[in-house]
């Protein structure tokens, strides 16, 4: 009699690791890895679906690994944040491995692609689950792996250079991360998120937990890239193969945010005086370096890359409020931005095959080539504006109201002023590739093939139809998002599902 | 180093050695010092010292699969390892299961993914070397 939420927790573990696993296993079967691929990605859809479904109703479903109990052994949890985020990290599986069967740099290197790409989801989904800090690290140093192991896919010189400068940063907060976590078992004694909760307030040194603290928020906020730890991430992105990119631009970051969010909710919530200020300064400096970092580039894929910094800060608005209404906000931006931003990245590599470069320079004409591409630019770009109907406005409204509410005029205003300037360079990608006479010396580029054309837009259309789906009835996503907002707000169930009833109070 | 005869008579029984220890290893595993993790290590050594006798071909000959698909194997089977507890006993993934009275139980299909997985990646990281 198998029991339903073991299945449900251990699912998204546990069919991404199987495909990484059957994926290696047929080396050298492209066919079958093929299938292999898109089967596993349906099915992870459908069990992130259940798994969803299960705890919208406000239950947080708790499974411990092993049988091993709960401050001992390794929790998977699921509340609703978790359940959403392994939700999208389904999506993002299917629509990026769809796009890459089009996609000469993956296909060149089928046999790694594969593997590697189901290695990274099964890295991201278990990190959104795990309920232990040191499982966590494990999570974290699973995607670290296989992600360079994407990033060198097709390699040349630069993208081995950019490797080398993102392993190496990277590493380094992993470093950072793993020492917080001894620091951290050797002051509370446990390594379960939820009986560190419980612990952090009784323990005497008070000034250790706030270093501990502030070494987690670096490690995370360089996971995060966020102002002034980002600089990682504009030296590698734009050296990626499309769908590598896009699939790195949807997750990874996100990965820092949700352990950020999920670590300052959960253990250290606000009781710590110095969060709230130090979160206002990296909000304001990650949205304003960003969008004028990308203000200044004229090359699709730096200017993406730069965007996702900028909107980072977004989301860190929301934690650096930490009211509920705030947290609400940033979750909110979480889910339309992973959409968004994917979508951006995969149609930047539709530009590049039709109009055979990623250099605004040298693009142009591209609105009467193809303008139904046009098109799809359109939808997640002014969506990532921020522009009504579109997802983005209502992302926007949420955490530029909560910031309003709780009297952070200024924060709003620097939300509201990078608004105008990622319109600002949406328009110049807009003006310069689609909208401009081609150059003299625009180059030749092979028309795609139906198939092509198929593989490469299917995604793309999918995103923005969910981005305008958002948008136009961004009621039942508000709504999940101020209830994920709430429950992490008041941390009770979620302790209560991974403890029990009484836990391990000191 | 390839043309010392003695290198290359020895290889074969070098190679058979290791990785009969190494399987030692891993079984000793189960309640000593040892396991999955330091057997496959072993045992990746024993292929790597065969690929300087023989080189790298030879040695991917030995080893009939891909030494990715090694570890794709291993990696099947320790996530395979935690499924009977789920399908069958409705207990929480990975609660390892025993045959009644023996200390044979899932936990050794674990560690053996665990050294599978060790010496596919390891040899999937060294070949290449070996072959320049």
């Amino acid at each position: 009699m198998p029991n339903r939420t073991d299945w449900l927790v251990a699912l998204p573990v546990l069919i991404p690791a199987l495909a990484a696993a059957f994926g290696a296993a047929l080396h050298g079967r492209p066919r079958a890895q093929r299938l292999l691929t898109l089967f596993s990605a349906a099915l992870l859809l459908a069990a992130a679906l259940l798994l969803l479904a299960a705890v919208a109703d406000g239950t947080v479903l708790a499974s411990q690994m092993g049988d091993w109990p709960a401050p001992f052994g390794i929790t998977l949890v699921a509340d609703r944040l978790a359940a959403a985020m392994v939700l999208i990290t389904a999506i993002m599986y299917a629509a990026t491995a769809v796009y890459a069967f089009a996609d000469r740099g993956a296909m060149a290197e089928e046999a790694l692609w594969h593997p590697l790409l189901a290695a990274l989801v099964f890295g991201v989904a278990s990190a959104f689950l795990a309920g232990d800090l040191f499982n966590l690290y494990v999570w974290f140093e699973v995607m670290l792996i296989s992600s360079f192991g994407l990033l060198v896919l097709g390699g040349g010189r630069e993208q081995l250079d950019a490797a080398l400068t993102y392993g190496l940063l990277n590493l380094v907060a992993t470093t950072v991360f793993l020492i917080a976590v001894g620091m951290l078992y050797g002051l509370t004694g446990t390594l379960n998120l939820a009986d560190m909760a419980l612990r952090v307030p009784g323990v005497p040194n008070q000034g250790a937990v706030a270093a501990v603290a502030f070494l987690l928020m670096a490690a995370f906020a360089a996971k995060a890239a966020v102002f002034p730890l980002f600089f990682w991430l504009p030296a590698s992105y734009h050296t990626a193969i499309a769908p590598v990119a896009a699939i790195f631009a949807a997750l990874l970051t996100k990965v820092g945010v949700y352990a950020l969010i999920r670590l300052f909710t959960l253990v250290f919530p606000a009781s710590q005086g110095w969060v709230g200020p130090l979160m206002w300064f990296i909000a304001a400096g990650t949205m304003l370096v960003g969008v004028l970092g990308a203000a200044a580039h004229w090359e699709v894929r730096r200017i993406l890359s730069f965007h996702i910094i900028s909107q980072i800060g977004y989301m860190i608005v929301g934690l650096a409020i930490a009211t509920p209404l705030a947290i609400a906000g940033s979750v909110f931006y979480i889910l339309h931005h992973i959409i968004v931003k994917a979508n951006l990245f995969l149609i930047a590599g539709a530009m590049q095959r039709i109009g055979g470069s990623f250099s605004l320079a040298r693009l142009g004409g591209l609105w009467r080539r193809d303008p139904w591409l046009g098109l799809l630019f359109a939808v997640p770009a002014l969506s990532l504006a921020g522009l009504p109907p579109l997802s983005g406005f209502w992302a926007k409204l949420l955490v530029v109201q909560s910031g309003f509410a709780a009297s952070y005029w200024w924060l709003a205003g620097i939300a509201l002023a990078t608004g105008l300037l990622t319109l600002y360079s949406m328009l110049k990608i807009w003006l310069e590739a689609f909208w401009k006479e081609p150059p003299e010396d625009a180059p030749e580029a092979a028309p795609l093939s139906r198939r092509e054309r198929l593989l490469l837009f299917g995604p793309v259309v999918s995103l923005g139809l969910i981005t305008l789906a958002i948008g136009l009835w961004a009621e039942p996503l508000a709504a999940f998002a101020l209830a994920a907002g709430e429950q992490l707000s008041t941390r009770q169930e979620y302790i209560r599902a991974v403890l029990g009833g009484g836990g391990t109070t000191p | 180093m390839k043309d010392s005869l003695i290198l290359r008579a020895s290889a074969g029984y070098v190679l058979v050695a290791a990785v009969v220890f190494s399987l030692f290893v891993l079984l000793r595993g189960h309640n000593e010092p040892g396991g999955g993790f330091i057997g496959g290590l072993i045992g990746a050594l024993g292929f790597v010292s065969y690929g300087l006798a023989r080189g790298a071909a030879a040695t991917r000959r030995a080893l009939r699969l891909a030494p990715i698909a090694w570890a794709g194997i291993g990696l099947a089977l320790a996530a395979a390892s935690g499924l009977p507890a789920l399908l069958w006993h409705g207990e929480a993934f990975l609660t390892h299961q025993w045959l009644s009275g023996t200390p044979l139980g899932t936990t050794l299909v674990f560690d053996l993914g665990v050294y599978l997985v060790v010496l596919g990646f390891g040899l999937t990281f060294v070949l290449p070397f070996l072959e320049e």
